[in-house]
């Protein structure tokens, strides 16, 4: 087994009073593909931005691609530009191009020559199919396009690791399969992935472990078709009885 | 009952209750008209009480007639609709249409008709109307203060040379548009700062040196608002992060500077720059007044700006700082490519009311003794053989200052409109 890219250890996270993650161990390898699913409230969201320390953790570790998470910002700096991230809300720069969108963070992160962006952009563009709204702004693109330009501009970083913060429930039901599609390709191309999701048909197809969280915990850990077939936990079942 | 339909307005005599009533109305304006401006009343015959309200009466009685719900005339669905949609309306109507032509003739003679603008003095002067001799006379003091007659080329050279330099921008070139706003966030201001010290000031170059005690009139206004436009800006945009930075140090020290300065009348700040803040200085060292005023002024307003900017960016979606954070970038980063393009953009309204306010603010000086154009007309009124003006003087000034004050306003208008994008 090699090294989890990875690995959470007894992480605590507080907001005030409020205990919203407790005691989370989680290891993730390279290449995997995660689904973590749960009822609203159960920190999933909160889990995947501690991540990227978009939340701070209070307890524990978090070691991401052997960088430890801690207060040095330079740390935090460099790990953010290798984990990728897409939110629910699409979260697009409104004031800029689709185009700029995509290569804003290449040019003033990693320093790359406008010209190499801007080829790369248009490169993950062509993959997600937007391309030809590359000279458009956010404010003209349907929800589907617009998030899936956030996951084109969040490739553009070459990412190691992609986060998943429920990309599609703010789109429109005929609109989520084209972002579906978008991240079963990348799925397969073989990116590291931790996805938040409802769309349990998504898991089926490409994870290779599905997690399921309730009040802070991870109250189940299995591989897919065993999550599926035989859940383990009483409150596993009851959850899939609803969703499913 | 058959006599009462008269009263109603219907469709069917449409043209009929049109021109009646248009007739009526028309009669109603040419009475208040005709005595407005010529002091007759074709009404006299009557008793004065009626003659007095005639003109409602009748155009009253017209507006009523000519009420026609969805007549197909599109003028008049929107005359009743807007200005005539019931008797009172009506009456309100015509009270504000009355009150206008009433108050035309005064004002026209005042301005125009029985004013003077001949001559040299005082004594050319003999209508009832205002006297522009004292503005033309004057105007060149309200212009350019006590700078010397025939060193004031170098105050038009300076301005003309900064309107022509703040017209770079136009020049459409790709190579050059990356330093536009480098341009104009630093090098135009250096530049503004280097002609006003070298060519208005003088001192070097054979220019004869001219203090700033005696700059004045409408170009010490541009000056002042000038500059201190342009440091209030970017002092009030750091105070505004500073506010909101996640260090307690600078976080506090921000909301003390913002606080005290917001606390504190203008006058008052005025007045300590001059008199109290030299005392706090060592002996031999000399700031000049006109520069502790544009600081101070600056000071003064960057609180305000801070505030106004610190609204645009609570506005800002928490998600834009989640994707700009996730995307690596770092403080400043962040905020200079992602918060900051779309906060100020969210402000503009905002910074243009405070700018507006400064400029309006710039009288204030006189406490320390720079009389810029209001200051001017305050020496000028009371000036021996120019008693008794102020009232063109100030007529003057408002003119001046809303032309000023209405060319910002839409230049902000333009601005909005320009760098609106849809969410």
């Amino acid at each position: 087994m090699s090294d989890p890219i990875i690995k959470i250890e007894g992480m605590n996270k507080w907001f005030g009073d409020f205990q919203v993650l407790k005691d989370i161990d989680l290891e993730v390898e390279k290449n995997k593909k995660i689904v973590v699913c749960g009822p609203s409230g159960s920190g999933k969201s909160t889990l995947i931005r501690c991540i990227n320390r978009l939340e701070e953790h209070q307890k524990g570790t978090i070691t991401v691609d052997g960088t430890e998470l801690t207060e040095n910002t330079k740390n935090i700096e460099a790990i953010r530009a290798e984990v990728g991230m897409v939110f629910q809300q699409f979260n697009l720069f409104p004031h800029l191009s689709i185009l700029d969108n995509c290569t804003l963070a290449p040019i003033w992160v990693k320093k790359m020559p406008k010209k190499e962006a801007e080829e790369l952009a248009m490169k993950q563009l062509e993959q997600v199919q937007i391309a030809d709204q590359a000279q458009k702004f956010p404010g003209q693109l349907s929800g589907g396009q617009q998030q899936r330009c956030a996951i084109a501009r969040a490739l553009c970083m070459e990412p190691k690791i992609m986060l998943f913060d429920e990309p599609t429930s703010a789109l429109d039901p005929e609109m989520i399969k084209e972002v579906l599609d978008a991240m079963v390709n990348l799925a397969k191309a073989g990116m590291t992935m931790i996805v938040v999701t409802h769309e349990m048909g998504f898991a089926k197809e490409v994870a290779d472990e599905v997690i399921f969280m309730d009040e802070g915990m991870i109250v189940e850990k299995a591989e897919t078709k065993e999550f599926f077939a035989n859940p383990k936990s009483d409150r596993t079942k009851l959850f899939l009885s609803q969703i499913l | 009952m058959n006599k009462l339909n008269f009263l109603r307005p219907n469709i069917e005599n449409l043209n009929t209750y049109l021109y009646s009533g248009i007739f009526l109305i028309s009669i109603a304006i040419l009475d208040v008209t005709l005595n407005s401006f010529f002091n007759t009343n074709i009404t006299s015959f009557l008793p004065n009480f009626i003659s007095f309200l005639l003109p409602l009466i009748i155009g009253t009685v017209g507006l009523h007639i000519i009420r026609i719900e969805f007549s197909g005339i599109k003028n008049l669905d929107l005359l009743n609709k807007n200005i005539n949609t019931n008797t009172f309306n009506a009456v309100l109507t015509l009270l504000i249409i009355f009150a206008v032509i009433k108050s035309i003739p005064p004002f026209l003679s005042w301005f125009i008709i029985d004013a003077t603008i001949s001559g040299d003095t005082k004594e050319a002067c003999t209508g009832t109307g205002a006297c522009w001799t004292y503005i033309k006379i004057w105007l060149n003091r309200f212009i350019y203060g006590m700078y010397p007659n025939e060193l004031q080329w170098r105050i038009n050279l300076s301005f003309i040379a900064l309107i022509a330099l703040a017209f770079v921008g136009l020049i459409p070139s790709e190579k050059f548009k990356k330093f536009l706003t480098l341009y104009y966030v630093v090098i135009y201001p250096i530049i503004a700062f280097v002609l006003i010290y070298y060519l208005i000031s003088g001192g070097a170059f054979g220019l004869e040196w001219v203090e700033t005690g005696a700059w004045g009139g409408l170009s010490l206004t541009f000056i002042v608002s000038f500059f201190c436009l342009i440091f209030c800006f970017p002092v009030g945009m750091f105070l505004a992060l500073g506010r909101r930075s996640e260090l307690p140090t600078v976080r506090y020290i921000s909301v003390g500077f913002i606080e005290f300065w917001r606390g504190v009348p203008l006058i008052t700040v005025l007045f300590m720059s001059s008199v109290m803040f030299p005392m706090f200085l060592p002996e031999d060292f000399f700031m000049d007044k006109l520069v502790r005023v544009i600081i101070a002024i600056s000071l003064f307003e960057a609180a305000y700006v801070a505030e106004v900017i610190r609204g645009g960016l609570q506005a800002l979606p928490r998600g834009q700082y989640d994707a700009a954070k996730s995307l690596g970038m770092g403080y400043w980063k962040m905020h200079i490519f992602v918060i900051l393009p779309q906060a100020l953009k969210l402000v503009i309204p905002g910074i243009a009311n405070t700018f507006l306010a400064l400029v309006k603010d710039t009288p204030l000086i006189f406490v320390v003794g720079l009389l810029e154009i209001v200051g001017m007309l305050n020496l000028a009124k009371t000036n021996p053989k120019w008693l008794g003006y102020a009232m063109e003087g100030y007529v003057f000034a408002a003119i001046i200052f809303w032309i000023i004050c209405y060319a910002m306003s839409k230049y902000s208008y333009n601005l909005e409109i320009k760098y609106k994008t849809d969410r």
